[in-house]
């Protein structure tokens, strides 16, 4: 490639774009050759059903401790449809880049999303290259979308949480968004917090193989963090949830920004965490999954069903007292993902 | 931050508790300690305090957070300047969302307004610097603990030499507002948890001649748990006693004579002033303005804008709420027409304000 800058030419459709993607994205993220370049992948088709999901991200900074735009993208859609019980068969990749950005931030970010893919085994078999003038994106946005296989007949919903049921989470709490805000406001923090962005199919397969009916509801509480995450599950399964605080894994160095800036972990973005309802019976070897994969070691039971009601969420608090959560109102981080 | 857990550990409440239900038992009357500082509103509520204490403890929220106290013009005036094409405005973020009385910086964001969220006053210096062409205004809203921070930004950019660079001033000051309501016949105070932060640089001496004008007891407490019960148990001893006293519960950091070289630095930039609380109306001599040695710093004198008639908006409380003497589900725009997606009173738009810190964690709600 002769420029080591994006130009407005890159996509335009014309020379410059088959250059963009002969020479760099393609061979990054597919590895097919220009025989195969159509204007639709052709996938075989699955017994059973699928699950379809799409995402759009543009997260400032795009590069931030731990990860990037790129693998966050693959991440989050993967996670998508494995939180409705799917194995992810599919991605597209659509690309919304800013004239300007250096080759080389686009060329990391593709071979970070190459390597997410592969990790997650799921392949890229299709995509889109869109450039825009200096100021009319920032940097670069990607959407990613996703088909998944649904191989079991369980009922995995945010509907079907059950009074008695163990609420399970995978780790700590609110990294990903500290990391991202950190980076962005330059935050002279004590110790480095990174994200935890991480495909979490493989987990889940293992817990939708080993717990069967006992698996209720899975949800990755993105975006709002665990608090609205849960309160939206309360609402749809019109049940109550108690949480109990001391048992909330939270990396103290995320305790400590959260204290100091005023935020509430409970409502921090998470990139690699799940919430599990199992049936109370089924806990301990929930949390045995969990803690036995390397995105699950500080695997917590955070909280349980506590009653049929008109989608409560409370929290005992470490010192005794009792206090409703709510979900997030307005941005507390705005483009974290 | 270390040693959160330490101020957290549920045996040492369950003690605080017992010390504080003992020290009530036998006295027949209810106390009601006011807290004045946003972050105890929000730690009492996060913590599920109330419900702890024995039922003759009653905790109120007074006028605490910067961002509700900041009246209506003050929002309508940041409204103006952020309209003109060439002004930045730079903001801690609750303020963007403070209704004014026909918009606020939210929407004329969306309008095309430059508004930046900044976390320091300095970020608003260093945007002055990044932008030359433009006139970078600072929201200079908050009490003792954000001031001296914002004397040290107008310094920094008089050292630079910065002619871009200015303050919309509507500081406040404590215990002003304390006394304005120790004085209130309509409201019975029996002691005032004092804040932690402002009184850091103030010092605890700063309340005592609140003591000594009204007899109320005062007590520095900090923010985490344990620092809000130990506080509640000395207020109730000296209520009890009959004695009204300055104490410090938050000693490992408030001192008597505060932290002088913030005072310092934020007398040097700014002088006393009368202010305007909302809810509470004028009080003299509880707001700060900038000394006229950097007069050239403040937008208020050096950019003029037309700045809409102040409208209070309907059937809001928040200043009978500000006072302590309504709670927000007394409110009947709690909850419906007012709520954290779509405020009408300040104190639904903080993160500190009484009436989100209900919304949020109120547990009756």
């Amino acid at each position: 490639m002769k420029s080591d800058v994006i130009l407005l030419g890159h996509g335009s459709g014309g020379k410059l774009s088959h250059q963009l993607l002969d020479e760099l994205i393609v061979p990054i993220l597919s590895g097919i050759g220009q025989h195969d370049q159509n204007d639709a992948a052709i996938l075989a088709s699955p017994n059973g059903r699928l699950a379809f999901t799409t995402d759009s991200y543009v997260v400032d900074p795009i590069f931030f401790p731990g990860g990037n735009i790129g693998d966050l993208a693959i991440h989050g859609t993967v996670n998508d449809l494995a939180m409705a019980g799917a194995t992810p068969i599919a991605i597209s990749v659509g690309l919304i880049i800013e004239e300007g950005l250096p080759i080389a931030d686009l060329k990391l970010v593709l071979e970070t999303m190459r390597d997410a893919a592969v990790q997650a085994q799921v392949r890229i078999v299709t995509g889109d290259t869109k450039v825009v003038p200096h100021g009319k994106a920032d940097k670069l946005f990607i959407n990613t979308s996703g088909i998944g296989a649904i191989k079991h007949d369980l009922e995995i919903s945010g509907s079907n949480a059950q009074v008695g049921d163990k609420i399970l989470i995978n780790g700590n709490i609110g990294d990903h968004g500290m990391a991202v805000l950190a980076s962005r406001e330059g935050l002279e923090l004590e110790s480095a917090i990174r994200t935890d962005s991480a495909p979490l199919n493989g987990m889940v397969e293992t817990l939708v193989s080993e717990l069967g009916s006992q698996l209720h509801t899975l949800r990755d509480p993105t975006r709002g963090g665990v608090a609205t995450t849960l309160k939206e599950i309360a609402l749809q399964s019109e049940v109550e949830i108690t949480l109990e605080e001391t048992a909330l894994p939270i990396d103290p160095a995320v305790g400590g920004a959260c204290g100091i800036l005023g935020l509430d972990p409970l409502f921090v973005a998470n990139e690699g965490k799940l919430l599990a309802f199992v049936a109370a019976d089924a806990a301990d070897r929930a949390l045995a999954i969990m803690q036995c994969h390397p995105y699950g070691t500080a695997a917590a039971v955070i909280g349980e069903v506590t009653a049929t009601a008109a989608g409560k969420v409370r929290l005992h608090t470490a010192i005794g007292g009792l206090r409703a959560i709510e979900m997030l109102a307005g941005e507390q981080l705005p483009r974290i993902c | 931050m270390k040693h959160q857990s330490e101020y957290r550990d549920p045996g040492l409440a369950r003690l605080q508790l017992q010390a504080i239900r003992q020290t009530v038992a036998g006295f027949d009357q209810t106390m009601t300690f006011m807290e004045v500082c946003g972050t105890h509103t929000m730690a009492i509520y996060q913590h599920g305090i109330r419900a702890l204490l024995p039922e003759s403890i009653r905790l109120i929220s007074g006028p605490g957070c910067p961002v509700c106290v900041t009246p209506v013009a003050y929002v309508d005036q940041a409204v103006a300047l952020a309209r003109r094409p060439e002004t930045i405005i730079a903001t801690f973020g609750d303020m963007v969302r403070v209704p004014g009385s026909s918009s606020n910086l939210l929407q004329e964001q969306a309008r095309g307004a430059k508004i930046k969220i900044v976390y320091s006053p300095l970020d608003a210096v260093a945007l002055a610097e990044k932008n030359p062409d433009n006139d970078v205004v600072f929201l200079g809203v908050g009490f003792e603990t954000t001031t001296p921070t914002v004397a040290g930004a107008v310094l920094t950019a008089k050292r630079k030499n910065l002619n871009n660079f200015y303050v919309l001033c509507s500081h406040k000051t404590m215990p002003g507002p304390m006394a304005a309501l120790a004085g209130d016949p309509e409201l019975q105070v029996d002691g005032y948890l004092c804040p932690a932060h402002v009184s850091a640089i103030i010092g605890a001496n700063a309340y005592q001649p609140l003591v000594d004008a009204y007899r109320v007891p005062c007590v520095v407490t900090g923010f985490e748990p344990l620092d809000v019960l130990q506080g509640v148990l000395m207020l109730a001893r000296q209520v009890v006693a009959a004695e009204a006293r300055v104490e410090t519960q938050y000693r490992r950091v408030v001192k008597p004579e505060g932290n002088l070289k913030a005072q310092g630095i934020l007398c040097q930039v700014f002088e006393p002033c009368d202010a305007r609380w909302r809810g509470i109306g004028d009080i003299p001599d509880s707001g700060l303005k900038l000394r006229s040695d950097y007069a050239r710093f403040d937008a208020a004198q050096q950019l003029p804008v037309e700045v809409e008639t102040a409208v209070e908006p309907q059937g809001c409380l928040c200043g009978e709420i500000l006072k302590g003497k309504v709670c927000p589900n007394d409110c009947p725009l709690f909850a419906t027409t007012c709520t954290p997606e779509d405020p009408v009173g300040a104190c639904m738009v903080s993160s500190e304000g009484t009436c989100a810190a209900e919304y949020k964690y109120g547990v009756e709600s």
